[in-house]
């Protein structure tokens, strides 16, 4: 049996005096993938920082691979793990290029530059999300989808094995939330990597995942697969709000549509 | 490519100003009497003991200002912090006339009782920002702006009060220095300067690539594999080297700091693998002219370089905050 990527046992974290999140408790195998949602403020944000150590969990324990998340030193962290926050603010005065080659600082031995290998790597990130092309544009002249890729880029230079998303296609039109989309199921399929988002949208994402966490104020209100996720009363009960199904004539997939009365 | 170029020719300005600056002053200086090997004639005194130091140290005290400025713009991810803006200064110069007020005098690894005193200030304001920032678990722009303005209007307040109850002359030696001058050094201010200028440079030109990764963002940085905590820590410190030892010879020297970066931001781009070389050659060079027409200006009368600096730095500074995206970092 593998170790899992992530096993988070008993997490809560209190910022500012507030208990964001209070005893969640979930694992997630090496390989799969697992969608976050919730509604606002239900903590998916925080759990996702507090996966990757950029915030401090008050009780609880996460181990990363077997090992006490604390016990990683922050290169070796960064080796393991991938961060795509929402590219949507964050004014960054680099090149495309040079942003996606800062990802590789943690395989950088002390005092030295990046070699040509790290620049190949760079190369083939871009390429694999498709922004090889805006390589020497300047970050902040991109457009919202485009610069969303770059983080994704960046984040794959760092080759990790475990991808966290943090809502990266909220905001995005149609077509950059369908090519985002794409992009990380074919990471999925052909790296066998560990993706975890969070994210907002249940159509296009969260049916696609392997496995999903609900949160609701601070607690897991559901884990499970996404199909236990579309049982009767389950969305309407995290969500506080109703849902309708309905299903595309001649296929199997369910679409849920919020708002309206449950039938 | 072009950003070579233009490195270049900051090094050749630089060779420039500094080469040539020294012969220009209220007595002009003919080149063949000041290299005459006999020494000794008026010429070569002025030139070797009073004009080269004097140069050697507004070159070193304009490459560790502005170096500190760029440190903290990248740092704070803000266009306005720098040491000066930040208060920074303002406490290595408490320190500083605090010690002259005094009238203790030691020292200590052979940097002198005024140089620790203007570093320890430096350490205790930047502590008290960096806590600022820390306490609500995030600071915004403004906050940290107004809390360094808050700083510095105490600290200037705690000088005037040393002043108040100084002698007469020692009120006025404090008055001068405070204005931010090169008038009175010698060697032993390019001595006191150089190791601490070059320690703090070298930090910071270790930490080029953890620079970029701060102008990122925290989390960004750390999710890339930075150790933000002990970077920051470095680069205090660095800052604090610089700063202290810069005020405790030339006084509080404002806007240096932040113009220098700024300009060669636009010159080079952000990236601190060439920001650095540009910064430390501009910094240095655009202090040394500033240094010249204040010798120049009023001549006989010298004014402090520090109203130089100021004036032109103040509209600058307006120009800056009134930028459309001056809320937008770093741009």
């Amino acid at each position: 049996m593998t170790l899992p990527a992530y096993a988070v046992e008993h997490l809560s974290v209190v910022l500012q005096g507030k208990e964001i999140l209070c005893e969640v408790s979930f694992s997630v195998e090496t390989g799969s993938s697992l969608a976050i949602i919730g509604p606002n403020g239900a903590g998916k944000s925080t759990l996702l920082k507090t996966l990757l150590r950029l915030t401090r969990p008050d009780r609880g324990g996460i181990q990363l691979f077997g090992k006490n998340l604390l016990w990683y030193n922050r290169s070796d962290l960064a080796r393991l793990t991938g961060y795509v926050p929402q590219a949507g603010e964050g004014n960054v005065p680099f090149p495309v290029e040079t942003f996606v080659l800062l990802s590789r600082y943690a395989y950088l031995r002390p005092f030295s530059h990046f070699s040509e290998t790290d620049r190949q790597i760079a190369r083939e990130a871009m390429a694999q999300a498709h922004v090889e092309a805006l390589s020497d544009r300047m970050l902040h002249t991109l457009s919202g989808g485009e610069r969303q890729k770059v983080y994704i880029a960046a984040a794959l230079a760092q080759q990790p094995r475990v991808m966290l998303f943090d809502e990266a296609t909220a905001f995005l039109d149609y077509r950059h939330q369908v090519e985002i989309g794409e992009l990380t199921e074919a990471l999925r399929r052909e790296t066998g990597m560990t993706l975890i988002a969070v994210t907002h949208d249940l159509n296009q994402g969260v049916l696609r995942y392997d496995r999903v966490l609900a949160l609701k104020n601070g607690r897991v209100a559901f884990s499970g697969t996404p199909e236990g996720l579309l049982e009767k009363g389950r969305l309407e009960s995290i969500y506080d709000t109703p849902f309708r199904f309905l299903k595309e004539p001649g296929a199997e997939t369910l679409f849920v549509v919020p708002g309206g009365h449950a039938s | 490519m072009k950003t070579k170029t233009t490195l270049l020719s900051l090094s050749f300005l630089a060779l420039v100003v500094l080469l040539g600056a020294p012969f220009v002053g209220i007595t002009p200086l003919s080149f063949s009497h000041v290299i005459e090997p006999a020494g000794g004639t008026m010429d070569a005194v002025v030139f070797w003991h009073i004009r080269l130091p004097r140069v050697l140290t507004a070159f070193l005290a304009g490459s560790g200002l502005a170096l500190g400025g760029m440190a903290f713009q990248a740092l704070f991810r803000n266009p306005l912090a720098t040491p000066f803006t930040l208060g920074v200064s303002g406490g290595a110069a408490f320190g500083a006339a605090l010690y002259m007020r005094l009238g203790i005098a030691f020292a200590f690894l052979g940097i002198p009782g005024g140089t620790w005193a203007a570093f320890a200030g430096a350490i205790l304001v930047i502590v008290a920002v960096y806590g600022l920032t820390r306490a609500r678990g995030g600071f915004a722009t403004t906050t940290l702006l107004l809390a360094g303005v808050a700083f510095s209007y105490f600290l200037s307040s705690m000088i005037l009060a040393l002043q108040y109850s100084a002698s007469l002359h020692d009120s006025f030696r404090l008055v001068r220095w405070l204005m931010g001058g090169l008038g009175m050094v010698g060697y032993d201010a390019v001595l006191n300067l150089f190791p601490l200028v070059v320690t703090g440079s070298v930090l910071i030109l270790m930490l080029t690539n953890e620079l970029n990764l701060l102008t990122i963002g925290e989390d960004l940085a750390m999710s890339r594999g930075l150790d933000v905590p002990r970077t920051k820590k470095v680069l205090f410190f660095a800052v604090s080297c610089m700063v202290g030892g810069i005020v405790a010879v030339c006084g509080p020297i404002g806007f240096v700091g932040m113009m220098a970066p700024h300009i060669c931001r636009l010159l080079v781009g952000s990236d601190h693998r060439s920001l650095f070389p540009a910064t430390l050659l501009f910094g240095g060079t655009f202090l040394t002219a500033c240094d010249v027409i204040a010798r120049l200006a009023f001549a006989p009368a010298e004014i402090p370089v520090g109203v130089i600096t100021a004036l032109l730095g103040g509209p600058f500074f307006l120009y800056l905050l009134l930028r459309r995206d001056s809320g937008s970092l770093l741009v």
